[in-house]
């Protein structure tokens, strides 16, 4: 009888023990760059955060337009002190401030997007955005007539770098003549700025306009001009139908999903997360009807040897600017090599300085 | 039409009125701030409860506050100390930066040095490039009678370039992946924390800049004729004063006390240069100092009341999910209300009577 009784309570116990450990209450903070907004960087990681508030037990919150540098500390600070279980900071500036947290609040996880360094208790992650820029880069030069693509970048870091890059070699695989022109604004989010720096491309002949920045004031440029745009972040058609011909997009609920399961589970693994094409963090949005059909085929054909991981960019042989060869022919670059990039391809405009 | 009142000065300026009439001047902000809130489906009550509990709530956050305040305090005080003489030294946010790049050369040049005489020397150069900083343009508007308004704006974006240029170039860290950052002060340069508070010494540097330049002000004869002279340039000349050093002393101590704010980020919070050191707290000095008064204490007190909105917006925009842009709409709508209400401390309506 007492025996019994020990084991119904101990069925009893487990029972509930499996319950509250998969109700358990996940409280996950995010920290942004720049406003939410309405199309940008932080828009499509604010889309992942909106995905993961609707499951079962878990509640978000976000504190937006962060300064880089002595702010992000205290509001990761914060977030810890409030008892977050699990805190993503989506800006590379962010990387030192989390570090020295993650060492006060051992028992909570922390995720650095976009950086380098790790600790028992921080991982990093980001998504190979260059994979989509190598498809854009193949509807901006099959799309232009002048030969010379705009890129409107932020900050020469390696991040952009290699989206440039990627952008360019994917242009001149299908166009050899075409050249892409760099201008960098020095902020991630400036709409007023960005649209100057779009107009001043155009200026110079450009007839494509691509943009690693947070607003969708190129876009508009380049639609006011009665040119082509491409949109980075989000579907920016909405911003410039004339003009938008497909975006470089994010696609974060996944993977954000992915992570706090993880941590609830308890089965969460410190390291850096660096997912491609084939997870679907990141993609091309749908390509408008300006782009004629041979185009269509042959982008997606591309990205299919992409998703099945038989095509990388980043392969040899690749020349820098100045026609110095970096990349053998046969070798493709490895992930530190690609973290790290500081030079331009052969095609690009514009200086790394 | 003629308006019913017209403006008269008063005979003496408010004295604890003048409280009163700011402390209503912020309750007003606050209480467009909580319609804003109300407008947009958030609880107004606990939505301000909030905005004060994260700023003030909590020893922790009022460290935090403190520990923002300290750079603006120190880059106001600099700007207070120019405007005293009617100088328009605009330029803290890019004596800041130098201040900011001269620290950090210090170390790297003498990162052997153990602690004690590092970061005295990291002080020594850091108030020098900020004060060399704030001598060209004294130095051109005394001999070009260049407008010091516009040079020293325009020095602030060399400065920042400046910064950039180092940080993307010569000093960048090589282990930084190609980051715009430079290495890792060691911890000899590092500005240490106060006990066993998240506060750093940089407060004590704070209180003795303060101290020196009340006792500057008050109690010596320098600190008179660049009160005097900053009343009347004319009444300066015919008395003689020495208005040529005047201007060149407030620019080297203006840009020195803002290049200790740049050395106090560099080395107490970031512990390194990086391009996002810039956040603009030369220009928030100078709301700072003219909310002031430019009277050291206030400054101090307009610093830190200053930080707790910055510090309790974020709170805020946690708790409720509120927009960035509220925080920073309601620091313009209290600046500007007290602003406007500090005219009634030395002016009143009077009704007009019928003659």
């Amino acid at each position: 009888m007492v025996k019994r009784t020990i084991m119904v309570m101990a069925a009893v116990l487990w029972c509930c023990g499996a319950a509250l450990s998969a109700g358990k209450e996940m409280k996950v903070g995010f920290v942004y760059v720049s406003p939410v907004g309405d199309a940008g960087y932080s828009y499509a990681h604010d889309m992942g955060r909106k995905f993961i508030e609707g499951q079962d037990g878990v509640t978000t919150a976000f504190v937006e337009a962060v300064a880089e540098g002595p702010d992000a500390e205290r509001v990761i600070l914060n977030m810890a002190r409030k008892g977050y279980d699990l805190v993503f900071a989506t800006s590379y500036g962010y990387m030192d401030p989390m570090l020295k947290v993650a060492q006060k609040f051992p028992d909570i996880v922390f995720m650095h997007c976009s950086g380098f360094k790790t600790a028992p208790n921080m991982g990093n992650y980001f998504g190979r955005m260059y994979q989509a820029r190598y498809l854009t880069g193949m509807v901006a030069g099959s799309m232009t007539r002048s030969n010379t693509l705009g890129y409107v970048a932020a900050f020469p870091i390696p991040e952009v770098i290699r989206g440039i890059n990627a952008f360019t070699l994917g242009a001149r695989a299908v166009n050899p003549n075409a050249d892409v022109r760099v201008v960098w604004t020095k902020t991630w989010y400036d709409p007023a700025t960005e649209k100057e720096a779009a107009k001043s491309l155009l200026d110079t002949g450009a007839d494509v306009i691509a943009q690693h920045q947070d607003s969708p004031g190129p876009q508009e440029a380049a639609q006011e001009r009665g040119v082509y745009s491409i949109g980075y972040n989000t579907d920016m058609s909405a911003f410039a139908p004339k003009a938008h011909l497909t975006a470089a997009v994010w696609n974060w609920g996944p993977f954000y999903k992915e992570m706090t399961d993880a941590v609830r589970n308890g089965i969460w693994k410190s390291g850096a997360y660096w997912y491609g094409m084939d997870k679907d963090i990141v993609d091309i949005s749908p390509m408008a009807d300006m782009v004629p059909e041979k185009v269509r085929t042959r982008v997606a054909a591309k990205k299919a040897e992409l998703i099945a991981g038989t095509f990388e960019p980043f392969s040899g042989e690749l020349r820098d600017q100045g026609g110095t060869v970096r990349i053998p022919a046969g070798k493709s670059m490895t992930d530190a090599e690609l973290l790290g990039m500081d030079w331009f391809v052969e095609g690009v405009i514009g200086s790394t300085q | 039409m003629i308006s019913p009142f017209r403006i008269v000065k008063r005979e003496a300026p408010l004295a604890w009125g003048a409280c009163l009439v700011i402390s209503g001047a912020v309750l007003f902000a606050l209480g467009i701030g909580m319609g804003m809130l109300s407008l947009q489906g958030k609880p107004p009550l606990s939505g301000m409860g909030l905005l004060l509990q994260g700023a003030f709530g909590s020893r922790w956050a009022l460290e935090d506050c403190v520990g923002k305040a300290v750079p603006i305090y120190l880059c106001s005080l600099g700007v207070a100390v120019a405007f005293r003489l009617q100088v328009w030294n605009i330029g803290a946010e890019g004596q800041f930066a130098l201040g900011a790049v001269g620290a950090a050369w210090a170390v790297y040049r003498f990162s052997t040095l153990p602690g004690w005489t590092l970061i005295p020397l990291m002080m020594l150069v850091a108030f020098a490039a900020g004060a060399f900083w704030g001598l060209i343009p004294a130095f051109l508007k005394l001999r070009m009678r260049a407008n010091e308004i516009i040079v020293t704006l325009m020095m602030n974006y060399i400065a920042i370039f400046f910064l950039d240029y180092l940080v993307y170039g010569r000093w960048k860290d090589p282990s930084s992946f190609g980051f715009p950052m430079t290495p890792t002060f060691p911890d000899s340069a590092v500005v240490g924390r106060i006990g066993g508070t998240n506060l750093n010494w940089g407060l004590l540097l704070c209180i003795v800049s303060g101290l020196l330049v009340w006792v500057f002000f008050r109690h010596t004869r320098l600190g008179f004729e660049l009160k005097a002279g900053g009343q009347s340039l004319q009444a300066a000349r015919y008395a003689r004063l020495p208005y040529e050093n005047l201007v060149v002393l407030v620019m080297v101590l203006s840009g020195g006390l803002a290049g200790w704010a740049g050395f106090i980020e560099a080395s107490a919070t970031l512990n390194r240069l990086q391009p996002s050191i810039m956040v603009g707290y030369g220009y928030t000095a100078i709301v700072v100092a003219w909310l002031a008064q430019l009277n050291p204490l206030y400054i101090g007190i307009a610093a830190f009341l200053l930080a707790g909105l910055r510090v309790g917006g974020e709170n805020l925009q946690l708790e409720l999910q509120v927009p960035a842009a509220f925080g920073e709409i309601l620091e313009g709508l209290i600046l500007l209300s007290v602003l406007a209400a500090s005219f009634f401390i030395r002016y009143r309506l009077a009704p007009r009577r019928r003659s």
